[in-house]
């Protein structure tokens, strides 16, 4: 036993020696890399940009593709710029006849409007097995025989790589991959609405893949050469510029360029990754990506880490040279007009649970990190004014931190169509609104968030055009403005209005029973039944009891989808800072049940559609403001949300890790940040020295243990053989 | 809990019995049975006595008691009156309350806004406190009801728990005096002794009943009730929780849900375990062959994968009926049915293969042949001669899977396939606690409370079990 | 021997049938085809029709059980039970429902889960052997009743305690692992160092005990008896009869174990992060991918089965007295 501690403390010892701190959870020899570490919760699903759509995929793929237009990273309002493309996008208005129009003229007479969108030349692919070719020119991985996949497990296998340029049919190619059958791309849907001859395309398509599926007998490895297709609406005009035709107006498309769905793909890499050997391994574009961007992957292993490292054949690209005001101050334009990316390499490590994330945080191992609602206390102190600023220990370590308010909502909806809480009845709206002022979101944002966020006063977060600050920004249903400041109106307003809307004290005058409203979630983490507890307590101030239907996520959008529910929760975040993109959770047209949209309410108030319609194909200016203004009013007296609150992000970084501004919109920022290693593995090494008396100590008690016993054996051996 | 002040009485309620109360109480009349059969058979008895005279055991039992009588209290349901209509009629409240609930009603309605420390006045973060003036100030806030009665003086804390403390001990030391004299007298009454006598006695450990044991738990129990009569209705004991429950009221609760899962999931996988076990042993041939098949097939299926489907069957099952199941509270009671059920299914096959292998070795006895040759049907061989001769398999098997399931339920409630997560138990509790690990200051006391109650219960189980298989086990009682 | 070993696996294939016919009729009553369908294709945005366009892809279309369309087998054949359930005897696990081939990643997410579960199981064993020899020579005097207390305490705690509690204090407050991690290679060492003494602490208590009964049974029989009359030290008696006696019981308790060290442990290894198959599973079940959640169950019954047979053998080997009928 003695010497079975001695060895694993020995082998603890030597496994470690190498650098000072046994808890490196990396190789001790990259300690000076220019490597940034991070970490993902959840393995990504796709990383396929034609159907890829969510954060945790994006924070891969915006840095290995090149959609035509990015987010400038540092000027707010956010501001499009050209990505590949060598300009901003060129817009041409036609009528039914294809005749060009004058840009000012009436939205309803334009029938098309035409994109027309150069890209930059010289701009080169990433390595990739896919665009290797052999000494006759023929590609030398596009027709592998088994043998040659035998030892094949990765891409990275592949002995030969090669690049090429890209091209504007790239960009057609991608567009049509929209409409592939097999990809059920997520934007299909709307984007059918929009480009000319996309559903026909789609359809086209469908046809083909089930001939092809029926004619090979396998699902696996059916490859359609999407070149042979015609997309109306999309035309490559030369080497370097393409077109886009979508119906009618719709100023909206520019923020989708700016998405993976619009990255250029080599048609190279569908023909490749095609192949039935490789299907069969697991090698695929939805799991390796080949782009253009400033990074590529590397490493792809999710159930451990990601690795993404510099793309050699990176276009040329700078740091910004101008930005907000207070960004030279705050030290963000120091390396303006240099080549990006810095950073070399970019390892992304698999963590399911938060608790390791802030503690590998604090300890130097992640050099930046989000803060979970329960670390709070240790990272930040509110100041006086409200202000959120590091606390102490935080600040010795050199941290700093950064907060926006997210463009984004959670709010808690009540289906319209229910014959109690829903309709547009004067008595239903009281109940509404009664519900509204009850629910006190400035204290769930306080007890569950840490006071990170604001309580929402209508359906726009803070950043989009059309929300307004200030008292003009209050909804008078349940705010008053009081001290400089929204006050929520007093408990007694609202049980005045339950009364008056027909429930006295909660109570159904009929039966004389409490109101029973039921809440249905998909809340289930280990925080849901705090959470749930305190929604009861707010029902419980006016005397109605509170049900709680929670179930898993897939039962719940069942509900959604046929319109069960009464109350529920939900989140909205942007996919553009445009305001069309709120305002149209909230069209009638567009409701869950029997249309199956995204307005969950299924609210439909035809004054509000009518707004709507016209309001979203217009360009930002007073009269699209003032359509604004009303429908969020006509919206707040009907109140078929409570508006909930829009969450602020917080974010902390070490001090050697620099050029750091909050862009919510830019999912491809990572090329602009900067690192000091020198100074990381200097302050990793003085904050982790291991901690080795419990060791020694542990070891000291067991032979102090285990003495006696040795001792008394050999005395009772020893009297044993005496008596013998 | 609104309790509207109508001029109604607290006993005008209305029974409300959860299904888990009803098998709760059909738990207690099967134990009762039992009891009283054992009472009139010596053979049965002496195991019992033996378990009885062992110190360890006999304090274990003692404390489980005081463990199931929380049980039990919090299984009598009801709803309370809230108010009296004009026609005479009572509406009754909508939330079913327990007796216990109402016995430590401070506690369940004493919530503060958010986290506070054990024996805390204040807070655990600072907040803006708005002043008078309308000027914000950050500051720890006073708590809403612990330390209330401190009213301006929260620094004279220490002293008020030293002199409650003090007062605690003095009135539990009077009853357990009060108590040792009572039960000298009754021990004495037996043997006609006189009490000095009897109590010198007992202090000798004369006897078989370890009479300083059986006093010294009860003054340990008496004590910690004393300390939380004086304590907890005052201050929260072991804090409060994130939305201000006291955590002391949640691990006290939690006692319910405990014990029904360690006791009802035996209770419902018990008849077919022992029917089937003893057929297959007893008819063998094809009935074997079925049964056996039947268990090999289920023990084979990994149990959690096989709990997490069925779980979330049951799900659905309460999805698509809402109006059967219309409080959350009965639906939170019928889940923790279905998880006792799902884990009975798990678990009713390892009772069952050993109860075959002993049917097996019995059939083959001398008497057992001699009554089939009599013609004594098999029903009656079963019931009459086997079954007898295999109830301390069962019972010892019922004692040690008791703290497992215990056990299980934390585990389960990790995975997301536990209790409802509304229900208050030690799995939610330490679900809940392990982002608290991570605050800092950290947050400690759920984690601890759910530790200590958990562990003196699992403990005092395990060592009952360790006893009773002793006892009954005369294989081991040997050794 | 070997006609018996074939008996036994000829016995495994009603059992694996009717565990297949339980699991497959559990998820298909809790997840109907367009609830996976829904799961997978995410948030935004899901049509009908994209639900529809799904389901075809990935063979759920179908009926469950009996296909009215088609004649003859094809009609049992052309069923989601038939392409889902019934492969998997060939231990043709499919794709998952996110579109990746299942048993090229239980091959991948194998060996970290045995990185921990082998060195859990033999530094485990040695531990509680030698504790268990230690109150079995101690029998009776306080070191033997501390320890069994000792061990019936260590049992009482839930294993996430140890987890958490160990987390805290090692990796935290000492700096002495690394908090989570994992990676293959020598240098994966300091990763596991953590989640095996955890391992190994969550089971000394029963571990110990059970083998402290084992060693007493076999103490107390005529033949120790008779050697310690021989003249034959304590230690002697135990090491040269008491532990090779002992060997059996401890070996078939042991071999049960061994195939199901594959399936990994669901809690550690997604405290830890370790990407094994517990972690595959948990995973599986919170994205509520079945057809990986399936192969699961049906791999963890054939280990199991698999575990059965190696255990009725390796009776045989250690006992010849036994014979295989």
């Amino acid at each position: 036993m003695v010497w079975r501690i001695a060895l694993f403390v020995s082998v603890l010892l030597l496994a470690s020696c190498g650098d000072g701190n046994w808890n490196n959870p990396y190789p001790s020899a990259d300690r000076l890399d220019n490597t940034f570490y991070s970490s993902f919760a959840k393995r990504p699903k796709h990383l396929d940009p034609a159907r890829s759509y969510s954060s945790n995929e994006y924070q891969f793929i915006a840095n290995i593709y090149t959609p035509p237009l990015q987010y400038h990273y540092l000027k707010r309002p956010y501001t499009l710029i050209p990505l590949a493309a060598s300009g901003m996008p060129v817009v041409k208005y036609l009528d039914d006849a294809g005749k060009t129009l004058a840009s000012d003229v009436d939205v309803k007479q334009i029938a098309f409007s035409e994109y027309t969108i150069k890209i930059r030349q010289g701009i080169q692919y990433q390595p990739h097995p896919a665009f290797a070719k052999d000494e006759a020119g023929n590609y030398r991985y596009h027709d592998l025989t088994d043998k040659q996949l035998e030892d094949v497990y990765t891409l990275a296998d592949f002995e030969q790589t090669d690049s090429r340029e890209l091209t504007a049919d790239d960009y057609v190619y991608q567009i049509k991959r929209l409409a592939h059958p097999d990809l059920q791309s997520p934007i299909l849907g709307i984007m059918s609405d929009y480009i000319v001859g996309l559903p026909e395309l789609a359809k086209q398509l469908d046809a083909a893949y089930k001939k092809a599926k029926q004619a090979s007998g396998t699902k696996k490895g059916i490859y359609l050469d999407l070149r042979g297709f015609d997309l109306a609406g999309v035309k490559a005009v030369d080497r370097y510029t393409y077109t886009i035709k979508i119906k009618g107006k719709y100023p909206q498309l520019i923020y989708w360029l700016n998405l993976p769905f619009f990255s250029p793909m080599p048609y190279e890499a569908i023909a490749f990754y095609a192949q039935a050997g490789l299907v069969e391994k697991n090698i695929s574009l939805d799991w390796y990506p080949v782009g253009t961007g400033p990074y590529m992957l590397t490493v792809n292993n999710p159930n451990l880490q990601m690795v993404m490292e510099r793309n050699p054949n990176y276009m040329d690209e700078y740091y910004p040279t101008e930005g907000e005001q207070g960004d030279a101050e705050a030290g963000l334009l120091v390396d303006a007009g240099k080549k990006i990316p810095f950073i070399d390499k970019i390892n992304f490590s698999l963590e399911r649970e938060g608790i390791p994330v802030w503690n590998k945080f604090l300890q130097g191992y992640y050099d930046a990190s989000g803060i979970s609602s329960d670390s709070f206390d240790q990272a930040i102190n509110i100041t006086t004014q409200g202000d959120a600023a590091l606390t102490e220990s935080m600040q010795e370590k050199g941290i700093s931190l950064l907060t926006a308010v997210q463009t984004s909502s959670f709010y808690t909806g009540f289906n319209m169509k229910d014959p109690q809480l829903g309709g547009y009845s004067e008595s239903a709206r009281k109940l509404r609104r009664a519900i509204a002022i009850a629910v006190d979101y400035e204290e769930f944002i306080s007890i569950f968030n840490n006071g990170r966020g604001v309580a929402a006063q209508g359906p726009l977060p803070p950043g989009l055009y059309g929300y307004r600050d200030g008292e003009q920004g209050i909804n008078p249903y349940v705010y008053n403005w009081k001290n400089g400041r929204p006050q929520r109106k007093s408990l007694d307003e609202a049980k005045q209005l339950l009364k008056e809307a027909g429930y006295p004290n909660g109570l159904n005058p009929e039966t004389g029973d409490k109101l029973v409203v039921n809440l249905d979630t998909a809340d289930t983490g280990p925080d849901a039944k705090s959470r749930l507890d305190w929604w009861r307590k707010q029902f419980d101030k006016l005397n109605i009891e509170l049900n709680i239907r929670s179930t898993d996520y897939n039962r719940f959008q069942d509900k959604m989808s046929n319109g069960s529910a009464q109350i529920f929760q939900w989140g909205w975040n942007a996919d553009y800072p445009d305001p069309e993109n709120f305002m149209f959770l909230l069209y009638g047209p567009n409701a869950k049940v029997g249309k199956n949209g995204e307005n969950a309410a299924n609210y439909d108030n035809p004054e509000f559609n009518k707004l709507f319609d016209v309001m979203k194909n217009m360009d930002n200016g007073p009269e699209r403001l003032a359509l604004i203004d009303k429908m969020v009013e006509v919206a707040r007296q009907d109140s078929p949300w409570l508006w909930g609150f829009h969450p602020k992000a917080f974010s902390l970084q070490h001090s050697w890790y620099k050029n750091v501004k909050p862009n919510l919109m830019a999912n491809n920022t990572l090329k602009y940040k900067r690192l000091d290693a020198a100074l990381r593995a200097e302050k990793r090494q003085a904050w982790n020295k291991p901690v080795t008396w419990p060791l020694y100590t542990a070891l000291l008690v067991f032979i102090i243990v285990v003495l006696p016993g040795v001792i008394s054996y050999r005395r009772k051996e020893h009297g044993k053989g005496g008596k013998r | 809990m609104n309790i509207v002040e109508t001029g109604l009485s607290w006993w005008q309620v209305k029974p409300d019995v959860l299904w888990t109360d009803w098998l709760i109480y059909a738990l207690l009349i099967v134990v009762a049975v039992f009891i009283n059969h054992a009472r009139q058979h010596e053979h049965l008895r002496a195991p019992w006595r033996l378990i009885l005279r062992r110190r360890l055991a006999m304090s274990s039992c003692i404390i489980l008691l005081a463990f199931a009588t929380v049980g039990l209290l919090d299984s009598v349901h009801f709803r309370q009156a809230v108010e009296q209509r004009s026609d005479g009629t009572i509406r009754y409240g909508n939330e079913s309350i327990s007796l216990f609930d109402q016995i430590v009603l401070p506690l369940k309605k004493y919530t503060e806004k958010t986290y506070s420390a054990p024996f805390a006045v204040q807070l655990y973060s600072k907040e803006n406190i708005e002043m008078d003036d309308g000027s914000m100030r950050r500051d720890y806030p006073r708590l809403k009801y612990g330390g209330a009665h401190l009213a301006d003086k929260p620094s004279a804390r220490y002293e008020d728990i030293k002199s409650r403390v003090i007062t605690a001990l003095w009135k539990a030391g009077v009853l357990i005096v009060a108590i040792t004299i009572i039960l000298a007298l009754w021990r004495g009454a037996k043997r006609s002794q006189g009490l000095a006598c009897s109590l010198r006695s007992m202090w000798l450990g004369h006897g078989d009943i370890p009479w300083k044991t059986i006093i010294a738990t009860l003054a340990f129990i008496i004590i910690l009730i004393s300390l939380s009569l004086h304590l907890a209705t005052v201050y929260h004991i072991f804090g409060t929780d994130k939305v201000g429950q006291d955590v002391f009221y949640l691990t006290l609760k939690s006692i319910r849900t405990g014990l029904v899962i360690g006791t009802l999931t035996t209770l419902v996988m018990l008849p077919f375990a022992i029917m089937l076990g003893i057929m297959a042993g007893y008819y063998r041939g094809w009935i074997d062959d079925v049964i056996q098949y039947i268990y090999t097939t289920l023990s084979s299926i990994p149990s959690v994968l096989l709990i997490v489907a069925a779980v979330l069957m049951i799900q659905v099952i309460i999805d698509n009926n809402p109006d059967v199941f219309s409080t959350l509270q009965q639906r939170a009671d019928v889940k923790l049915l279905a998880l006792c059920f799902i884990l009975g299914i798990t678990s009713w096959t390892g009772l069952c293969r050993l109860l075959r292998g002993e049917s097996l070795k019995l059939r083959e006895a001398d008497y057992i042949q001699a009554a089939q040759s009599f013609g004594v049907s098999n029903l009656k061989i079963i019931t009459r001669h086997i079954l007898p001769n295999v109830m301390h398999i069962v019972l010892i098997l019922v004692v040690i899977d008791f703290s497992g399931l215990v056990l299980a339920e934390a585990v389960l409630s990790y995975v997301g396939v536990g209790v409802d997560p509304s229900m208050i138990s030690w799995g939610n509790m330490i679900n809940g606690a392990r982002l608290e690990m991570a605050r800092e200051p950290i947050v400690w006391w759920s984690l601890m409370a759910a530790f200590v109650f958990m562990l003196m219960l699992v403990l005092t189980a395990n060592l009952f079990a360790d006893a009773v298989r002793d006892a009954f086990d005369p294989r081991l009682r040997n050794s | 021997m070997l006609t018996y070993i074939l008996r036994r696996l000829m016995y495994a294939i009603p059992i694996l049938i009717g565990v297949n016919l339980i699991t497959f009729s559990l998820f298909f009553i809790v997840n109907t085809p367009d609830n996976i369908a829904r799961m997978q294709l995410g948030v935004k945005n899901v049509t009908p029709a994209a639900i529809e366009k799904w389901k075809a892809n990935h063979g759920y279309d179908k009926p469950l059980l009996f296909n009215k369309n088609n004649d003859g087998m094809a009609a049992f054949t052309d069923t989601i039970f038939y392409t889902k359930s019934v492969k998997l005897f060939v231990f043709d696990f499919g794709s998952s429902d996110e579109g990746r081939d299942i048993s090229h990643d239980i091959q991948q997410r194998m060996w970290p889960s045995l990185a921990i579960a082998i060195p859990s199981l033999l530094v485990g064993l040695l531990v509680n052997i030698t504790l268990a020899m230690l109150l079995a020579f101690f029998r009776g005097t306080y070191i033997d009743i501390t320890g069994v207390i000792a061990g019936i305490f260590l049992i009482s705690i839930s294993a996430l305690f140890y987890i958490i509690g160990g987390q805290y204090i090692m990796s935290k407050l000492w700096h002495l692992v690394p908090i989570s991690g994992y990676s293959e290679g020598f240098s994966g060492f300091k990763f596991l160092i953590l989640p095996v003494a955890i391992a190994i602490v969550g089971g000394v208590g029963s571990g110990t005990r059970w083998y402290r009964t084992i060693f007493l049974e076999e103490i107390n029989k005529d033949y120790v008896r008779t050697a310690r009359a021989k003249g034959l030290s304590e230690i002697g008696v135990l090491f040269r009869h008491v532990l090779k006696n002992a060997m059996i019981p401890i070996l078939t308790g042991v071999v049960v174990i061994i195939p199901l060290l594959f399936m990994g442990s669901l809690l550690t290894e997604s405290f830890f992060g370790i990407p094994g198959l517990g972690s595959y599973t948990i995973d599986a079940i919170h994205a509520q991918d079945f057809a990986i959640v399936r192969a699961m169950v049906f791999l963890g019954s054939v280990l199991y089965i698999i575990g059965l047979i190696l255990t009725d053998i390796s009776y045989t080997l250690v006992d010849p007295r036994i014979r295989l009928s």
